[in-house]
């Protein structure tokens, strides 16, 4: 127990320090590196939840995919490589407010409702079991999920076509 | 035999309905009317004659109070609406005074509409003329056949209105209608003393319409002396108006404007009579209220009507001399006769005045329907005497002897009609004690021989001196001047004493006349031979002045002042016209009129002005006040709220999406603390 | 380990990630925050999902998975005709809609 709770101590420091650097670092490449980490410590998080499927699909997804689209929307975009100081807007001080608000709300809930109790990670959740419950119960989501990408690929196409 | 004495409604509804059917339809008959009128008349004298026959084969059968045997009256009432306690009826009475109007009316108007259907001939309103005497004529007989003053009284105002329609009948010509104007005015003048006498006997007599209770009430002595008295004067004040006696006679000259039928109809022979027939129908009333009665008078020898009845003969008779205008004379002689009427009524003459009556109607009409065939075919139509006429006898002779026979009827030479009748009304007046009407009467018949013999004189006589082409007129007027010719001289016959006839005083002879006792009089010689020679006298004086070249009266005005002056007076009419419209019209309405002006300039125009003003402040507070200030703030202010919020809210859509989704957020957040804190 | 700890771990990603999209003017880096949104839902139920032993909580991660690889792709999409047309990705200067 204890090992886990280090593990994940770490990893929430680290992930924390990462999503703040995201949203306040002045480098557009910088905050898609730190993102990387943040990703990264998200699949820590699911391993320590003993949920090695997701884990995996969201270290190929999201680190493999997603974050190099980001870099290639940065590149495509022209954005200005290097410190630039003009990154954000006038409302940052209305954002820190909603976001603190909505934290407190979170947290206010959270504790009083999920107060001591504990998750249970002796057992690792099996794939199988997330196969068999994607393909029978939920199977029309999946493949809702599955037209759902083909429509964003021909979307995406479509719109950034050059004609 | 009886059924038309028990239907004698029949005789007025007649020409009711022809007047209805002329007025509807007369324009698309071939005739434009006139053969519905002629047809409804020629009906209407079968059914008077017819009455009359039936009426005098009637047995005559013995009286209330015992006596003599008369016939006794048939009357039939029907009641028209009861309201309370009040009843009014309506209702015919056929007796023998009534059936003697029918024959006379009915004759009369007959001759009357087939003389206008050549005479109106081309004329702009033939249809018209024609409906009107239908409805004329039914008024008439309305009046004769009523059973109660109230049914008598929408006969004599119906006769009114016709009247005047008919007088006024060319009214495109100002004079015309200023006639027909005087005319219905005058006569309604005295038709306020119909209304007040009428009301005053209907509650004197315990609330009764009908004739013969007011009469035989009156007779007893049932009502109050004061009150029969003071209905019998307003009664007389409407004879007067409408029988055109002296001071209301003045319409009657002037009604001359209308075509000559109408005067031969309605101012000669019926309307102007009804008067003297309301007289004679409420005898009763009059003879205990003027106490006409020789035998209790007490030799006074004077009364109200009598004077009024003598008044107009001798007053009407001067006129007559100084008139050029042919149908002007003959006016002032119908005035003249009616005197005789009237008086025959004041002095206890009951038989002679509805005798006279009788008459009267056959000479006077011939003599207007020969003045009107004079002005027809002979004068051009003019009425003139003076300056159109003149020589006419060999170019018209039968129109030139029916005048001259009934001129001889009109003066009162034996054995013509007129004498008949005048020498009945002189001998009644000697006999019951009112000798100097008698005398009056007498110095009348004088004047009348001699102003018609200087009106046919003018005429007739002399040189031509018109510019038309005289000759003699079409059938369809001198038949009717034939047919009236022959009357004038035979309809004395039916009461010629001497002859033993006492035919028309049987038949007339009713109630009222026996219960006031009327005194019967006898034909006397000497008072005839009398009166025959005063008239042969008056027309040979005249007869001479015209004649003669030189005579005594020739010039007179010229050389004597007074002659001159009373000449002048005869010329004004007494002056009594410029009396009437000039001062006492004018007295009254000026004043009356300032006064009404003044009323409304400065108060009920004060008034409306004020009314006016003050709503237009009221108007202009409302709309600066309320409307401007009040209600277009309200609502320019709803206006500009929404404007200026939706202007305030409009800086919410800055476009920027962040914005957007930091409200978005925030309001989640908030709604999540709200849940939070209260669910 | 207590629920607990991840759930607060996902709240703060998830606030983090509000921050930031409402306050960075580049287009991408807004993208990159929504991802961040999206891996603290991500976090919250797989949590849930070993909390109540249940498979449901990954299959639900893994539809997220899927719509946020959409949603990106279509993104930078929208954002390259952003970029082609004005030349600027920058969100302060998209107000076309202002009313």
């Amino acid at each position: 127990m204890v090992a886990q709770n280090i593990a994940f101590g770490l990893t929430a420091l680290g992930m924390a320090i990462g999503a703040v650097r995201v949203v306040t670092t002045k480098n557009v490449v910088h905050a898609a590196l730190w993102l990387v980490l943040v990703l990264g410590g998200v699949a820590v998080n699911y391993i320590l939840l003993a949920a090695e499927f997701i884990a995996v699909v969201q270290v190929l997804v999201y680190i493999g995919a997603i974050v190099v689209l980001f870099l290639f929307g940065i590149m495509l975009t022209r954005a200005p490589i290097g410190h630039d100081p003009d990154l954000d807007n006038d409302q940052r001080w209305a954002g820190v407010v909603v976001g603190l608000l909505m934290f407190g709300v979170l947290a206010s809930v959270l504790a009083k409702q999920f107060g001591r109790v504990h998750v249970d990670t002796s057992h690792v959740q099996r794939t199988a079991d997330v196969a068999n419950s994607v393909f029978t119960t939920y199977v029309v989501p999946f493949e809702v999920v599955s037209v759902v990408l083909l429509a964003a690929l021909v979307g995406a196409v479509v719109i950034a076509r050059r004609d | 035999m009886n059924w038309v004495l028990d239907n004698l409604w029949v005789v007025p509804a007649i020409p009711f309905a022809s007047f209805w059917l002329i007025l509807f339809f007369g324009k698309r008959l071939p005739k434009k009317g006139s053969e519905l009128g002629v047809a409804a008349l020629a009906a209407c004298w079968v059914l008077a004659v017819w009455s009359c026959v039936a009426w005098i084969s009637r047995q005559p059968a013995p009286s209330a109070g015992g006596g003599e045997k008369i016939r006794a009256a048939i009357e039939h009432n029907y009641t028209w609406l009861t309201s309370g306690t009040v009843k009014i009826a309506f209702g015919f009475h056929a007796d023998g005074l009534a059936v003697m109007m029918l024959f006379v009316v009915a004759s009369i108007s007959l001759l009357v509409h087939v003389y206008s259907t050549e005479y109106m001939r081309g004329d702009v309103r033939y249809t018209y003329f024609f409906a009107a005497l239908s409805l004329f004529t039914c008024g008439m007989f309305v009046l004769v056949t009523a059973s109660s003053t109230l049914q008598g009284l929408f006969g004599w105002e119906l006769m009114g209105v016709c009247s005047f329609m008919l007088i006024g009948h060319w009214w495109e010509d100002q004079a015309n209608s200023d006639a027909a104007l005087k005319a219905f005015f005058t006569t309604r003048t005295g038709d306020v003393g119909l209304l007040v006498g009428i009301s005053i006997l209907y509650f004197a007599a315990h609330q009764s319409f009908n004739f013969a209770t007011l009469n035989r009430m009156a007779l007893n002595g049932q009502i109050d002396h004061t009150l029969v008295l003071w209905g019998a004067i307003a009664l007389l004040v409407a004879v007067v108006g409408k029988s055109a006696q002296f001071p209301l006679h003045t319409w009657l000259p002037d009604a001359m404007a209308g075509p000559t039928p109408v005067s031969a109809l309605i101012h000669a022979a019926t309307m102007v009579v009804a008067g003297v027939y309301l007289l004679a129908r409420t005898y009763g009333v009059f003879w205990s209220a003027f106490v006409i009665n020789p035998q209790t008078h007490g030799h006074h020898g004077f009364n109200a009507i009598a004077i009024v009845g003598a008044a107009t003969i001798l007053i009407a008779a001067l006129l007559a001399f100084v008139q050029d205008d042919i149908k002007k004379v003959l006016a002032y002689s119908t005035v003249s006769q009616l005197g005789y009427m009237v008086m025959a009524m004041g002095v206890g003459a009951w038989t002679g005045g509805i005798f006279h009556l009788f008459t009267h109607a056959f000479f006077k009409a011939c003599l207007f329907l020969g003045a009107g065939s004079v002005s027809h075919s002979g004068s051009h139509h003019s009425f003139d005497m003076k300056k159109d006429m003149g020589g006419l006898k060999k170019h018209m002779p039968t129109t030139y002897w029916t005048f001259v026979v009934a001129s001889i009827a009109l003066a009162g030479v034996f054995p013509f009609a007129g004498f008949w009748s005048k020498d009945e009304i002189l001998v009644s007046a000697g006999h019951n004690g009112y000798f100097w009407f008698q005398v009056i009467g007498l110095a009348g018949a004088a004047m009348t021989a001699a102003y018609m013999t200087r009106c046919v004189y003018l005429t007739f006589h002399g040189e031509y001196r018109g510019h038309g082409h005289p000759h003699e007129s079409p059938r369809a007027i001198t038949v009717p001047l034939l047919a009236l010719g022959a009357m004038s001289v035979g309809a004395g016959l039916f009461n010629a004493e001497p002859f033993g006839i006492r035919a028309f005083a049987s038949w007339t002879r009713n109630e009222v006349f026996l219960q006031a006792r009327i005194p019967d009089v006898n034909f006397s010689s000497g008072a005839a031979a009398l009166s025959v020679a005063i008239v042969l006298v008056g027309g040979a004086l005249a007869g001479f002045f015209y004649v003669r070249e030189e005579f005594v009266f020739k010039g007179a005005t010229e050389r004597s002042a007074l002659a001159k002056a009373g000449h002048e007076l005869l010329l004004n009419k007494y002056y009594l016209d410029h009396l009437y419209t000039g001062i006492i019209v004018r007295g009254i309405r000026s004043p009356i009129a300032q006064g009404a002006y003044w009323l409304n300039q400065n108060v009920i125009d004060a008034v409306v002005n004020g009314v006016a003003v003050s709503a237009r402040r009221v108007a202009g507070f409302v709309y600066d006040g309320i409307d401007q200030i009040g209600i277009d703030g309200a609502v320019n202010g709803v206006g500009m709220g929404a404007e200026e919020g939706g202007q305030s809210l409009r800086t919410l859509q800055t476009g920027k999406v962040q914005q957007y989704a930091a409200i978005l957020f925030g309001a989640a957040a908030l709604l999540a603390l709200g849940l939070v804190l209260f669910a | 380990m207590l629920l607990n700890q991840f759930l607060f771990l996902g709240a703060f990603l998830f606030c983090t990630g509000i921050y930031g999209a409402l306050s960075r003017k580049n287009a991408v880096l807004v993208l990159m925050s929504i991802e961040l949104i999206l891996n603290a839902v991500n976090i919250n139920l797989v949590a849930f999902g070993a909390f109540r032993d249940s498979p449901v909580g990954q299959v639900f991660a893994l539809f997220v998975i899927a719509i946020a690889a959409a949603e990106v792709g279509v993104g930078l999409a929208i954002v390259l005709i952003i970029y082609r047309n004005r030349r600027s990705i920058d969100l302060t200067q998209v107000d076309a809609m202002k009313g």
